[in-house]
């Protein structure tokens, strides 16, 4: 397993230069470096001069991708692409078009980010997976179909609707958690509450639908109706045999998305002023600040590769027959 | 194995009763948890009480160097921390500057080319040089800072922080010792070189190239050298005469640089944070100037995370400075004098919370959670109403509430353009402005303010704004060629008459002669939305009505701003917000000199007229007096007949306070009002706990019905079990 972990890694970076290729040349096809410094100089009063001091302070002065007019290997490394790019490979994210240290800003948001994604994420779980087993125990009856109408109910809503309407609920018209804000360590408690519960409400839909349909492909096979020949209760049977036999499904939705938490949710943090990094990216996108673009794209495409190793690993813990070579 | 019916009805009840009861002990361990009072307050329970404010932003600052910061979501922050020489009267209006950290207002003395001075009424021909004279108040000291710690033996404690030093910070604040010191002349000459140095990047440094002598000089010097290199090198035209007084020569005679003094740029800066924040792996920690300001303000920043909040404290070396005891006869009425002569400030700590949507906002708003808001276009109709006389008030609700509104027209002209460049609607041929007088008339922005900005603007005359000298109000500042005077107000001329000129410029009915259909305009636009396209719609139908076809040429920003300054777009929307009080700060977007094409400036709409230009080098350096007054009119009267611009509007902002809020006086160009504030903490902890009590009973309903609905499922389990 590890030579193949070892071979997944360095299957990385060609597709993390490929990423980083693209990236560039999407951002510099749209926004030149003037264009850059003009958005980051203001609107008033910006001379050319002005423009050309800021590309020269900020290292866009140089040729974007090839220096034909420089030596040996500076034809490669005298350019924006490699000045800006070769430092990522060693997650040195480098100085924002704003002057902060990208760096620590990542690293200061993470963590607002992941207080809200993973609760959301394992209550979430947890409630879908116990509804799509309740359904999957009453199926064929009023029940299950009734559950099945709730679901697409929940689905049509858009989450815009849940964030406002759990705001106008229980902030508004019930005063009982603050409407949005953050706060460090357990006081962050009471401005989380809200966005959780709507986070998991949100997710019911499309969750036990999702969880019901791999428990009825299982709900179906020999060996539970072997378990149940054998006297064991229905739940018994959910729970002791189906569900662990649902896991690779379940796993490869879950853990794919494990690492791309600490990356936020733009709506949902921009709505309960969470400083989490959901809205890092899009901000930095509208003030044309490339230096945390390129980061964010990125460490975003870093922790997706992450994320399907970390699916393949977990294939084999549970399931014994899969063999990682 | 069978289960008998009795023993299936108990199981029943014992799962109701347990999930009664879990409800029951998670509803006890809230209510045990929280204030019952409040528990949606989203701050500490501790500051009630306390006299804090309570505000917000939507957008993180870039910047908080005074060298750099330009933007009003700047300049809310350091406004508050730094202080330029001079600053606006509070009450005062029209806008008059009085002295902040100066002792009085500058000497202003006019030299020749030699050097030599003369009198205060030569002609602005013979004035070479114009010398500013500044004397500093005594007692005036930094805010307490760590750039500024000394140890016992007077050396700087943290000037040579090492690696192992710098490792555990995270913020200033860990840094344990602060010190201070008084404020010197010499940290003003600093500032003005340091906006000199190009590695700053300050906006200002090409315009100052032009006023400041040795300021260009001084820029090449230091180019290549470090940023703490402007210490020890010189500037010709600024000197410290001593520790309290200092020297500004500017090349020629320019007025309005009384102005630049009051503004951010010229505030002071210690030699000393340039050495302390250009220490290596400081920046690693975003420790830097510009995160972490050093002024001698009412206020310091104490909590800077731009991602979540901003708290500015006192400053407790803040120098005496009291609230205005004069002000505009109306202000006494107001209640505005009733803080005459006390000391500032009133408030102990203001809050600065990350808001960035605006239903959020307005909730927190409304329970008392902010102490003051701007009124969204989506609440608008909630908040304001607007009387038969076309006056704005307060809805019943917020009456009910005690909020307070203020409105005022702001120093800024937001105006329709036509590219004088181009060869339909610019040049000064009578066909051309006989096209754009009729448009003029045509385009009713009297209903866009009405539709697009729920009546939030006054229709603009012409380049001035209210509230600067020159405006003239009633039917001498009326554009005669739009308007006519009537019924004691300006009235929009009829479409007759707009046909009439079209006619006259050889498009009548807006037929193009020569191609025999509608003329065909192109609007150039950043608006590109699915929210723009009522008002892009609306555009079409005014200029529709003169039987012109208009196109909308929708582009990014980039792709916009490349239009203007290579002079492809042919009529735009702008707007200027003026840097200064003064007519010069308008009227100079329309001089030849400074036109967008040729000379990259400011003049977007590349308008060029002999007699304009000549009038306005005439107008620009003058002290106002009567003919400056008159030199003003018979400029915008050239503007108006050759309408290079619609005038559109001038923006009325409309705010509301909560009747805590005291001292309330809009103040369009001081940024420092916050000294100038004060609340009262008592009302609003009053009136907050009584809008903000908790209602539980929907809860309990809510888990009343989760059990009416889990019963069936547990009688279908039940049956499930027996069958």
């Amino acid at each position: 397993m590890t030579q193949y972990i070892i071979r997944r890694i360095l299957y990385a970076f060609p597709i993390l230069l490929g990423v980083n290729i693209l990236t560039f040349v999407l951002f510099f096809v749209v926004n030149s470096p003037d264009d850059m410094a003009r958005l980051q100089l203001g609107q008033k009063h910006v001379t050319q001069q002005a423009i050309d001091n800021w590309k020269h302070q900020h290292g866009y002065d140089l040729p974007l991708l090839w220096d034909g007019h420089a030596s040996a290997e500076e034809k490669l490394t005298h350019t924006i692409f490699f000045q800006k790019s070769a430092g990522l490979f060693v997650f040195n994210f480098g100085v924002s078009d704003s002057g902060r240290n990208i760096g620590a800003d990542i690293q200061e948001r993470a963590l607002p980010s992941l207080a809200l994604a993973l609760p959301t994420l394992a209550i979430g779980l947890v409630v879908n997976i116990c509804l799509a087993l309740m359904m999957v125990l009453f199926r064929s009856s009023y029940l299950e179909q009734a559950g099945m109408v709730l679901c697409v109910l929940l689905m049509s809503v858009s989450s815009l609707f849940y964030i406002i309407g759990g705001q106008f609920f229980a902030g508004k018209l019930l005063k009982l958690v603050p409407i949005s804000g953050y706060d460090d360590g357990f006081a962050a408690f009471k401005f989380l509450v809200l966005p959780i519960a709507i986070g998991v409400f949100s997710g019911i839909g499309s969750g036990v639908r999702w969880y019901r349909t791999l428990f009825l492909e299982e709900v179906g096979k020999d060996y539970v109706r072997t378990a149940r020949a054998k006297g064991l209760t229905e739940t018994a049977a959910l729970f002791r045999h189906v569900l662990p036999n649902a896991m690779i499904p379940i796993l490869t939705g879950v853990v794919v998305v494990l690492p791309s938490l600490f990356m936020g949710s733009l709506i949902m943090e921009s709505f309960f002023s969470i400083p989490g990094l959901g809205s890092y990216t899009i901000d930095a996108i509208n003030s044309q600040d490339f230096a945390i673009v390129r980061a964010m794209v990125f460490l975003g495409s870093v922790l997706y590769v992450l994320g399907l190793l970390l699916t393949d690993i977990s294939y084999t813990l549970v399931d014994p027959r899969v063999r990682l070579s | 194995m069978l289960i008998n019916p009795p023993t299936g009805r108990l199981q029943t009840q014992r799962i109701v009763m347990k999930i009664s009861s879990c409800a029951a002990f998670l509803l006890a361990v809230l209510l045990a948890a929280c204030q019952p009072s409040q528990l949606n307050n989203p701050y500490s329970d501790a500051d009630t009480q306390q006299s804090i404010l309570y505000q917000s932003f939507s957008e993180r600052p870039k910047h908080l160097d005074p060298a750099v910061a330009y933007s009003s979501n700047e300049y809310a922050f350091i406004a508050q921390i730094y202080e330029p020489p001079l600053q606006y009267h509070y009450l005062k209006r029209p806008y008059e500057l009085t002295p902040l950290t100066a002792s009085k207002m500058p000497q202003v003395q006019y030299l020749n080319a030699k050097g030599e001075a003369l009198p205060a009424t030569a002609a602005e021909q013979d004035i070479a040089f114009t010398d500013y004279l500044l004397d500093l108040q005594d007692g005036v000291r930094y805010q307490p800072h760590p750039a500024l710690a000394k140890n016992a033996h007077g050396d700087y404690l943290y000037h040579h922080l090492t690696a192992a030093d710098i490792a555990p910070l995270n913020t200033l604040n860990d840094l344990p010792e602060t010190g201070s010191r008084a404020l010197l002349a010499e940290d003003y000459v600093y500032q003005i070189k340091r906006l000199a140095h190009p590695k700053n990047q300050s906006p200002i440094a090409e315009i100052m190239k032009n006023y400041i002598v040795g300021f260009a000089e001084f820029a090449r010097q230091v180019a290549d050298k470090p940023k703490t290199a402007v210490k020890d090198l010189s500037m010709s035209g600024v000197t410290a005469l001593s520790p309290t007084q200092y020297r500004i020569r500017i090349k020629g005679k320019y007025p309005q640089f009384s102005y630049w003094l009051a503004m951010l740029f010229f505030a002071p800066m210690p030699w000393e944070a340039d050495v302390f924040y250009g220490q290596a792996g400081l920046q690693d920690k975003n420790i830097t100037l510009d995160w972490f300001p050093i002024g001698t303000g009412a206020y310091y920043l104490a909590e800077n995370n731009p991602n979540r909040r901003m708290i500015l404290q006192k400053n407790p070396h803040f120098h005496p400075e009291a609230y205005p005891s004069e002000g505009e006869p109306s202000d006494q009425a107001k209640g505005l004098l009733m803080d005459a002569g006390k000391p500032l400030p009133f408030i102990g700590q203001a809050v600065f919370m990350l808001e960035k949507e605006t239903i959020p906002y307005w909730s927190k708003f409304l329970q008392g959670y902010f102490d003051a808001s701007g009124i969204a276009s989506d609440n608008f109709d909630q908040a304001v109403q607007f009387t038969g006389g076309g006056e704005a008030r307060l809805t019943d609700a917020m009456r009910e509430k005690g909020m307070q509104l203020e409105t005022s027209v702001e120093t800024s002209s937001f105006y329709m353009g036509f590219n004088m460049l181009d060869a339909t609607v610019g040049g000064n041929t009578d066909k051309a402005r006989k096209l754009r007088q009729a448009l003029a008339i045509a385009v009713d922005f009297e209903e866009f303010i009405s539709i697009f900005r729920n009546g939030r603007g006054v229709p603009a005359q012409g380049v001035v704004p209210p509230g600067i000298y020159g405006f003239a109000d009633g039917p001498t500042g009326i554009n005669t060629e739009v308007y006519e005077w009537q019924d004691k107000k300006p009235h929009r001329k009829s479409l007759e008459a707009a046909k009439q000129l079209m006619s006259e410029a050889g498009y009548a009915n807006g037929i193009d002669p020569k191609t025999g259909q509608a003329l065909i305009l192109y609007f150039d636009t950043m608006a590109a939305g699915a929210d723009d396209r009522p008002m892009l719609n609306w555009y079409r139908k005014q200029f529709a009505k003169l039987g012109i076809e208009l196109v909308i040429r929708a582009t990014d920003y980039n792709r916009f701003q490349e239009k203007m300054r290579n002079g492809n777009a042919q009529i735009f929307t702008w707007g200027w917000n003026a840097d200064y009080p003064d007519p010069e700060n308008f009227l100079f977007l329309l001089y030849g000199p400074n036109s967008k094409v040729k000379f990259g400036g400011e003049n977007a709409s590349n308008y060029q007229n002999p007699e304009f230009d000549r009038l306005f080098e005439k107008m620009r350096n003058m002290d106002n007096s009567e003919e400056r007054y008159r030199l003003i009119q018979q400029l915008q009267a050239q503007v108006r007949h050759d309408a290079p611009w619609l005038f559109g509007f001038h923006p009325k902002s409309f705010a509301l306070y909560h009747s805590w809020y005291k001292n309330l006086k809009p103040n369009l160009m001081a940024n420092n009002q916050l000294k100038y504030t004060r609340i009262n903490a008592q009302e609003r902890a009053q009136k907050r706990e009584a809008w903000n009590r908790p209602v539980f009973w929907p809860l309990g309903l809510a888990m009343a019905g989760l059990v009416v609905l889990a019963l069936p499922a547990v009688r279908a389990y039940r049956r499930k079990l027996q069958g």
